[in-house]
């Protein structure tokens, strides 16, 4: 099979499962708008006082979000077998995985993203820095779900995945939160924003050369325990 | 010509079986007892008289008074925790690609010493930051990542204990633990960038050192025996995990009835 054939393919699968699993789908966009909803509540009403804080609020809730989904994302394959089926076809892993670090995105990242205007209006954010923050959820996340799929993989076959998931991926989140709550921060200051912006980028694109290979070799692990 | 015969050599040849006995779990075994003991009691003489001589003998410094000598134990305990996760990372890769078991022990055993290495120099820090910066805590780039570096170690060994065959966890922490060591620089770079109140580093290999000399020998000292501390440490906890997980060879098992464990 040719392999971008292959890729779409497996995006094809991927999305097809996702639809039939609507409720999960609503999870990550529900969990996202309760925690911004909540920071109000417990910090201040305050708009002023809200706005200087809402980048970094709606970058943590957008980055907890997606860790919530993360766990899902080979659980199922590896419950009924298919994963080994996966692993033992002659058509590249590293693809396979790819396309469904990219269906993640599609389902969580990206409705994230279009969700966070807003939720970013609730919190008073300035509106210049509107674009920026989609933009750079919109690429982080795509960080977030290629890093977070080594640890997915590495947590798959194990019964309390979830919390020992969070652990060991969240110091490995901590530069993309820095550098995408830093770009809005900046565009909402007026203050140039080019530069971590490209930091952010580069991040992704390392995760999407780097992460498929750990995650494979972190899938065979997984397969053989 | 030279070469050829210097790979048939004799003292090549030997060199390549002594090393091959060390990633033997039972020569490493054998051999690391005498070893681990004469590097423990060297350190331990070291660690008591660096210390002894910085906490109580050195001279006081301009700006800081007294509340510097926590140096003497929060920069090598920081140094530490940094190596012994390289080191991790190092051999985790020397078990995935060459299959070495021992590599896989000793990676396992130093997670535990670097976890306590980088919550020593957490402590150490907070204690030090009181009187110097007025805060027991500050969210300065050196803290952060030491904190970070704190919760990669935890989710280690947490990953080790999770797996129900112990030679997953071994292959699975190694593959964590190299993502990490890529990560390292790019958290470190990027905490650094967001903000920092630390002051630089004290030793730079590139410079002489800005501390007086008899500051600088018993620091000197206290890294070395640091150092030597880990390394015998991490002996000490390997032959362990050697035993445990060779319980069912008969030289383990033999050992075992020698110690007296009911095994």
């Amino acid at each position: 099979m040719k392999l971008s054939r292959l890729f779409t393919r497996v995006l094809q699968r991927e999305l097809q499962l996702a639809y039939r699993r609507r409720a999960d789908l609503a999870n990550p966009p529900l969990f996202f708008l309760i925690v911004v909803a909540l920071f109000p509540l417990g910090v201040t009403p305050d708009l002023e006082r809200l706005a200087t804080m809402a980048a970094g609020v709606l970058w943590v809730a957008a980055l907890l979000a997606n860790l919530l989904s993360l766990d899902l994302l080979f659980r199922s394959d590896h419950e009924d077998g298919s994963l080994e089926q996966l692993l033992l076809a002659s058509s590249p892993p590293t693809l396979i995985v790819l396309g469904k670090a990219l269906a993640h995105w599609l389902v969580t990242g990206l409705p994230l993203t279009l969700m966070s205007p807003l939720l970013a209006m609730m919190l008073a954010l300035s509106p210049a820095a509107m674009p920026l923050l989609m933009l750079s959820l919109a690429l982080g996340t795509v960080t977030l779900s290629l890093v977070g799929g080594i640890g997915a993989a590495l947590t798959v076959g194990l019964r309390q995945g979830g919390l020992l998931l969070t652990l060991l991926i969240m110091p490995l989140f901590v530069p993309v939160l820095i550098f995408g709550t830093a770009v809005v921060q900046a565009a909402g200051a007026g203050l140039p924003w080019s530069g971590q912006l490209a930091l952010l980028a580069a991040m992704a694109v390392l995760a999407l050369v780097s992460a498929p290979l750990a995650t494979v070799a972190a899938l065979r692990i997984a397969v053989e325990e | 010509m030279w070469q050829s015969s210097f790979w048939q050599s004799s003292f090549w040849k030997n060199l390549v079986r002594w090393f091959h006995k060390w990633t033997s779990p039972k020569w490493f075994y054998n051999l690391s007892r005498p070893l681990g003991a004469w590097i423990g009691w060297l350190a331990l003489l070291i660690l008591v008289v660096s210390l002894v001589w910085g906490l109580a003998f050195a001279p006081i410094e301009r700006l800081q008074g007294n509340s510097y000598r926590i140096i003497f134990i929060h920069v090598p305990a920081a140094f530490l925790s940094q190596a012994i996760y390289a080191a991790i990372a190092a051999l985790g890769l020397i078990g995935l690609v060459w299959r070495i078991k021992l590599a896989f022990y000793l990676a396992k055993q130093s997670v535990p010493i670097g976890a306590s290495m980088a919550f020593l120099a957490l402590v150490t820090g907070a204690i030090w930051g009181k009187p110097t910066w007025g805060a027991w805590w500050v969210w300065d780039a050196r803290l952060t990542s030491m904190l970070v570096l704190l919760f990669l170690y935890l989710g280690l060994w947490a990953l080790h204990n999770a797996m129900e065959r112990p030679e997953s966890g071994d292959r699975a922490a190694a593959i964590l633990a190299l993502v990490g060591v890529v990560n390292l620089p790019i958290i470190k770079f990027s905490v650094e960038w967001w903000n920092t109140l630390h002051q630089p580093a004290t030793l730079k290999f590139t410079e002489a050192p800005p501390m007086h000399i008899s500051m600088l020998i018993p620091f000197l000292l206290a890294i070395l025996g640091f150092y030597l501390a880990a390394v015998a440490w991490a002996l000490k906890r390997t032959r362990l995990e050697i035993l445990q997980r060779e319980r069912r060879t008969q030289w383990a098992r033999d050992e075992l009835d020698r110690l007296g464990g009911n095994v």
